[in-house]
């Protein structure tokens, strides 16, 4: 709660006033009761008809005023709660686009994606919410009561013992029901990820003929479901009719007592009718008020979801050059016997060193996990290394302000992506770059061709993803994108495989031509992508088990020379 | 979408998706309404008894008010308090509140019952509807909008019958009874809704017109906000690389400030909403307190006899209000239910659409099961196009003799896929024939032809279940050893077994981290189990890196060996063994023939062999 009570501080004047405003219209909603129970008492034996009139316009006036000042503190409040939700997610958005990689990786993406849409979604109905309700439900509950102690205390009190037990109920069903919707949306989440499962995989099932296998298996969810549902919904419907009835239990209290108490001479009728006004609207506050409840637990976990996220520290702070001093080198890109792992636990990579001259290429090869990405991540330092020392350009990476270190490196990265806009903003991706510029990118990424193919050219429109673009026109855009600013080191991360051998060539070939100056770096897991480097890494298993040019390995390493014959070719056609 | 594996298959489009809540024409909305009811009516029983609930506890609760009225005007009694008249009025009202009550919660339950066997009908019909559909369906509709329909919709229509039925019944009564014992009491005070239905019925008017699409822009403008977060969101780490943080959160605000804009403009409106309600029904209030009181008034100085139709009393004007509120909250509602059935017809509506698509066709009456298949395989003249405008295969003859191994080669969208798709009956061919052991294969039962193959695929299809169901789910009849066996075969045996939990090790989204090369094996391993004369491998070790390749290339020589195989490949040492290499360009077999008479050719095949090369 303590973040949402910063993000409104700025609207605290606005608020008091909104609430200024809307405890008037309360008390004119409240002075409703009062003057009916007046016409009745006082007014109808005067036989004045223009007093009856009189106070009925007096109603009608206080109805009016009512309406027309909840609508203008409704309308404050709903500014309050734009300003205020727009504020918070703008800052959520800036603060989560600004974690570490390692901090990302805690909280995980689709965590975060929920923070931005369903958190900041509760907060705000919440901040709106409580503006309308948290002024009128209390002054409602509080004014009513105090006016019926006044009227009657005896009576009142009969009707007060209700009241507790109305919050009790919906506290408690409510409570039993959170868990059970819960349970709900778990089987929901089963039940899609079956029918998911089965329409990706329709031609497995078809092919093996197992309709009937899959009918059961969905049966099964199916069948858990509409179970679940059944018990939520069995057990949360108790709450309207209990409310009810508690209601009207105090209507019957009332009631009762009164009779006795009239017959006393210590109450008359028109108090207890103008009694039952007020009970309907105590209660109706009441539920408004357990209500609400339900509501801030919701929107409290909401806002300490959203805190965690603000609250970050920064990590990855740029160091100092005196602790981290620069060296005279030659070498464009170094790694200085860099050990890392992701846990803390067992390394990911281990003692590795090398270093890369202005222009030179290098290529890194390797299965699957054996830290070719790893590296390339600590390049970019979306992680600091464990032991060890990175540098470009004699600079140590954790020295460099991230704007510098970005501005000059070019990468296309593996599973990259690619987002709902035109081809050209793709590639532009927000930097300042001519449309010269972006032409000269896609044609040294092999990718001028099939974009000009497009009857919009440049303006084709990306579907999210890029879904509407095959695999090797991806990555080519990708690769394009990445050389676009001219960079002095580019990386192609895996960014070539679905190029079939002549466009990779003919891309490797231009690339030579074009941008000579620019350092190169290559990870693939086909030879013929990264044989022509001036000096290959191969990783297993966090290790370089060779090191040298495409000529040099296959005499030194075995595993470079399996993974070349094997392959052949690798990639035939794209 | 599968897109993964059959990049030949047309495009996605869905041009049939209704935006929720959009209206149907009247015709449509008539049979939307016929058929959900027909759902309805199967449960009659249970129906019938919701029915008669609804108007029990509705009659119950109408006529709480009229016992208070009773007693107010009991203890009002001009010679002091009639006691036992307001005992008997009491024991009434406890008995009729307790009865509502009970009911009402009877009620729910007997509706969510109801609502439970329609909705998980509704989806087991749907679901098996699904699985009865040609592939093409599902190429062509995104699995985005099936799973919204099989959940979001059903869930719309589930609530709609289990709500707003109650709702319309239970409204309808009330408006019509609470309007009866109104003019019980008092007729000319009936007079006074003359003023404030009016005033509602223009309200609700407005309410619907002005305010309703601004809250649909609302919800439109807030998903497109949280769409766009989930993008960029998926692209952070290329975002941070390219230092353009505040390029996208500058994008993210003007949408952002877009969303709240939407919010503000719907809600200014809406904000009137409440107040106004409450100011209607406040009004009618207090002309009832003027309209009552006078007439109160001359009922007290006599002015009016007792039988005359302006006679009233205390417990009379009480009852009165008392019942105007019954009459008037669901008057003010009713517009909001009208709008929740439209919602859910449509979203029936989209159901419905499903349930009528067209099935895969039937077997040929005649069909009959092969007794056992070589896997000669010929293709003849074979025309296909995914839509009739655009032709994809223009005339392709393929003969493959049992055992022997066919790969096709050719760019991107030449129909290599296709072939497959065509040759397990996923599609049929505009003309031509497809024979197997030379009978044609729309002359064979779907299922005795599909058994005839095994698949490998680039796409690793593996579903929420244990390995050991994954890799058995080809043959369900394998024992434990020749699961191991297969599993060893694909290489795959040493990994499961490394596993706390082995072969029964869940495999979920969040469970084990099993990488796409291993997902493969386990799909190698699938097939391997499988008895099926012929083998079609579509990319089948994409996925698999090049040294785990090189282990299980000998599997796959035996799993391939005396098979008829259609090899889609791109690695070369798969492509150059296989017994006739096909190359496909541009719907046409333009180059056929082993390696070396491909590359003494010099055509397409020797030109992208010697690019390696360079």
């Amino acid at each position: 709660m303590k973040t949402i009570l910063t993000y409104i501080k700025p609207y605290r004047l606005r608020m008091v006033l909104g609430f200024c405003i809307k405890v008037l219209a309360t008390l004119s909603e409240l002075v409703l009761p009062i003057i009916l129970s007046h016409i009745l008492k006082e007014v109808v034996v005067t036989q004045d008809i223009y007093q009856i009139l009189f106070w009925g316009a007096m109603m009608i006036l206080f109805s009016a005023a009512a309406c027309v000042l909840n609508i203008i503190a409704n309308r404050m409040a709903t500014l309050v709660a734009r300003n205020f939700s727009e504020h918070i997610r703008k800052d959520l958005f800036s603060a989560t686009l600004h974690l570490s990689a390692a901090q990302t990786d805690r909280f995980t993406i689709p965590s975060l994606e929920s923070r931005i849409t369903t958190d900041t979604y509760n907060v705000h109905h919440f901040v709106a919410m409580i503006q309308r309700l948290g002024v009128r439900a209390p002054i409602l509950l509080v004014g009513g009561i105090a006016i019926t102690l006044f009227m009657d205390a005896y009576l009142s009190l009969a009707m007060l013992a209700v009241l507790p037990f109305i919050f009790v109920t919906v506290f408690f069903i409510s409570r039993k029901g959170v868990p059970l919707y819960a349970r709900v949306q778990k089987a929901v989440d089963g039940m899609i990820r079956v029918v998911r499962e089965d329409v990706m995989g329709i031609r497995v099932i078809k092919a093996l003929s197992k309709e009937e296998y899959e009918h059961k298996r969905y049966d099964d969810v199916n069948a858990a479901l509409a179970h679940n549902e059944q018990k939520a919904g069995v057990i949360m419907s108790a709450v309207n009719p209990i409310m009810t009835l508690l209601m009207n239990g105090g209507i019957i209290a009332v009631i009762s007592l009164s009779a006795s108490r009239v017959a006393n001479h210590q109450s008359d009728p028109e108090t207890v009718i103008a009694f039952m006004q007020y009970f309907t609207q105590i209660s109706m506050a009441m539920m408004t008020l357990s209500r609400m409840f339900v509501m801030y637990t919701k929107s409290a976990a909401s806002a300490k979801r959203i805190g965690e996220v603000l609250d970050s520290p920064t990590e990855l702070p740029v160091l100092a050059e005196a602790e981290h001093p620069p060296v005279n080198t030659e070498a464009h890109v170094c790694f200085d016997s860099v050990s890392f792992s992701y846990l803390g636990k067992l390394n990911d990579l281990e003692d590795i060193s090398f270093s890369l001259p202005h222009g030179g290429s290098l290529g890194i090869i390797g299965a699957t996990g054996s830290g070719k990405t790893t590296l390339i991540k600590l390049l970019l330092r979306f992680y600091d290394v464990g032991s060890g020392c990175v540098r470009i350009s004699g600079r140590d990476v954790r020295t460099i302000p991230k704007e510098e270190l970005y501005g000059d490196l070019g990468i296309a990265m593996q599973h990259d992506f690619l987002y709902a806009d035109t081809v050209e903003e793709n590639i532009r991706f927000g930097r300042d770059l001519s449309h010269e510029q972006i032409v000269r990118a896609a044609r040294i990424a092999q990718a001028d061709d099939f974009i000009s193919a497009f009857p919009e050219g440049y303006g084709h429109m990306l579907s999210q993803k890029g879904t509407n673009v095959s695999g090797g026109q991806k990555q080519r855009i990708l690769i394009a994108r990445a050389l676009a600013a001219d960079p002095s080191i580019l990386i192609l991360d895996d960014s070539s495989s679905a190029l079939d051998y002549k466009t990779d060539a003919n891309l490797r070939t231009a690339l030579q031509k074009e941008m000579a100056d620019t350092t190169l770096i290559t990870v693939a897991q086909r030879v013929s992508s990264v044989k022509g480097c001036d000096l290959i890494l191969v990783l297993d298993e966090g290790r370089i088990i060779g090191m040298g040019d495409h000529e040099h390995l296959l005499e030194t390493c075995t595993e470079y020379r399996e993974i070349s014959n094997s392959q052949m070719g690798g990639a035939f056609v794209e | 979408m599968n897109r993964g594996g059959f990049g030949g298959g047309p495009r996605a489009n869905n041009p049939n998706r209704n935006a929720p809540g959009q209206k149907l024409d009247k015709r449509t909305a008539r049979s939307v309404f016929l058929r959900l009811s027909g759902y309805v009516l199967r449960q009659w029983p249970l129906f019938l008894l919701a029915v008669a609930f609804t108007l029990t506890s509705n009659q119950l609760s109408l006529m709480g008010p009229e016992f208070s009225g009773n007693a107010l005007d009991a203890i009002a009694a001009e010679g002091g308090v009639d006691f036992p008249t307001v005992w008997e009025n009491v024991r009434w009202m406890i008995l009729c509140y307790v009865a509502s009550a009970v009911l009402s919660y009877a009620l729910a339950v007997i509706m969510i019952l109801l609502t439970r066997r329609i909705v998980y009908g509704m989806r087991r019909q749907l679901f098996e509807k699904l699985t009865t559909l040609p592939v093409s369906y599902f190429d062509t509709h995104a699995v985005g909008d099936i799973i919204s329909r099989i959940s979001y919709d059903i869930d719309t229509v589930n609530s709609s019958l289990s709500h707003d039925l109650v709702q319309v019944m239970s409204s309808v009564y009330a408006v019509v009874g609470s309007f009866l014992f109104m003019l019980r009491i008092s007729p000319p005070m009936i007079l006074v809704f003359a003023v404030t239905l009016p005033i509602s019925i223009v309200f609700t008017r407005y309410r619907s017109k002005k305010v309703r699409p601004l809250f649909h822009k609302r919800s439109h403008k807030l998903g497109e906000l949280n769409g766009y977060a989930e993008e960029m969101l998926s692209g952070c780490r290329t975002i941070q690389a390219y230092g353009k943080e505040e390029v996208i959160c500058g994008r993210f605000n003007a949408r952002n400030k877009d969303a709240m804009d939407a919010y503000y403009n719907a809600e200014y409106y809406g904000a009137t909403l409440g107040p106004s309600i409450n100011f209607i029904n406040n009004l009618s209030i207090s002309l009832i307190m003027i309209f009552g009181g006078i007439l109160y008034m001359f009922s007290q100085s006599g002015a009016v006899a007792a039988t005359s139709m302006f006679f009233i009393t205390l417990g009379g004007v009480s009852k009165f209000v008392q019942y105007s509120r019954k009459f008037s909250g669901p008057i003010n509602e009713f517009a909001n239910i009208m709008h929740e059935f439209q919602s859910a017809f449509s979203a029936a509506e989209r159901v419905f659409r499903i349930l009528d698509e067209e099935p895969e066709l039937k077997d040929a009456p005649d069909a009959k099961a092969p007794e056992s298949v070589r896997g000669d395989v010929t293709f003849t003249d074979v025309h296909f196009g995914y839509s009739p405008e655009k032709e994809i295969l223009h005339g392709v003859s393929v003969t493959a003799d049992a055992g022997k191994t066919v790969a096709v080669v050719g760019p991107t969208g030449a129909g290599k896929t296709t072939i497959i798709n065509l040759l397990m009956r996923f599609y049929d061919p505009n003309s031509g024939s497809i024979r197997i052991d030379g009978q044609e294969i729309r002359s064979l039962p779907r299922r005795d032809l599909r058994a005839a193959f095994t698949m490998v695929l680039q796409d690793t299809w593996l579903f929420h279940g244990t390995i050991r169901e994954n890799i058995v789910y080809g043959r369900e009849d394998a024992t434990d050893e020749e699961i191991r066996a297969a599993a060893k075969a694909a290489k795959i045996d040493s990994y499961i077994m490394h596993l706390p939990e082995g072969y029964d090790t869940l495999l979920s989204d969040d469970g084990v981290n099993i990488s796409k090369g291993q997902r493969q094996l386990i799909t190698i391993a699938r097939a391997f189990l499988s008895k099926a004369p012929m083998l079609i491998l579509d990319e089948a070790t994409s996925n698999v890196d090049s040294r785990t390749e090189i282990k299980i290339q000998e599997a796959m020589a035996d799993l391939m060996r005396g098979r008829t195989c259609f090899v889609i490949a791109h690695r070369l040492s798969t492509i150059q063994n296989a017994d006739c290499i096909l190359v496909l360009q541009d719907g046409r077999i333009t180059e056929q023939g082993n390696h070396e008479q491909l590359l003494s050719l010099g055509g397409f095949y020797s030109t992208l062999y010697h690019s390696q090369f360079q």
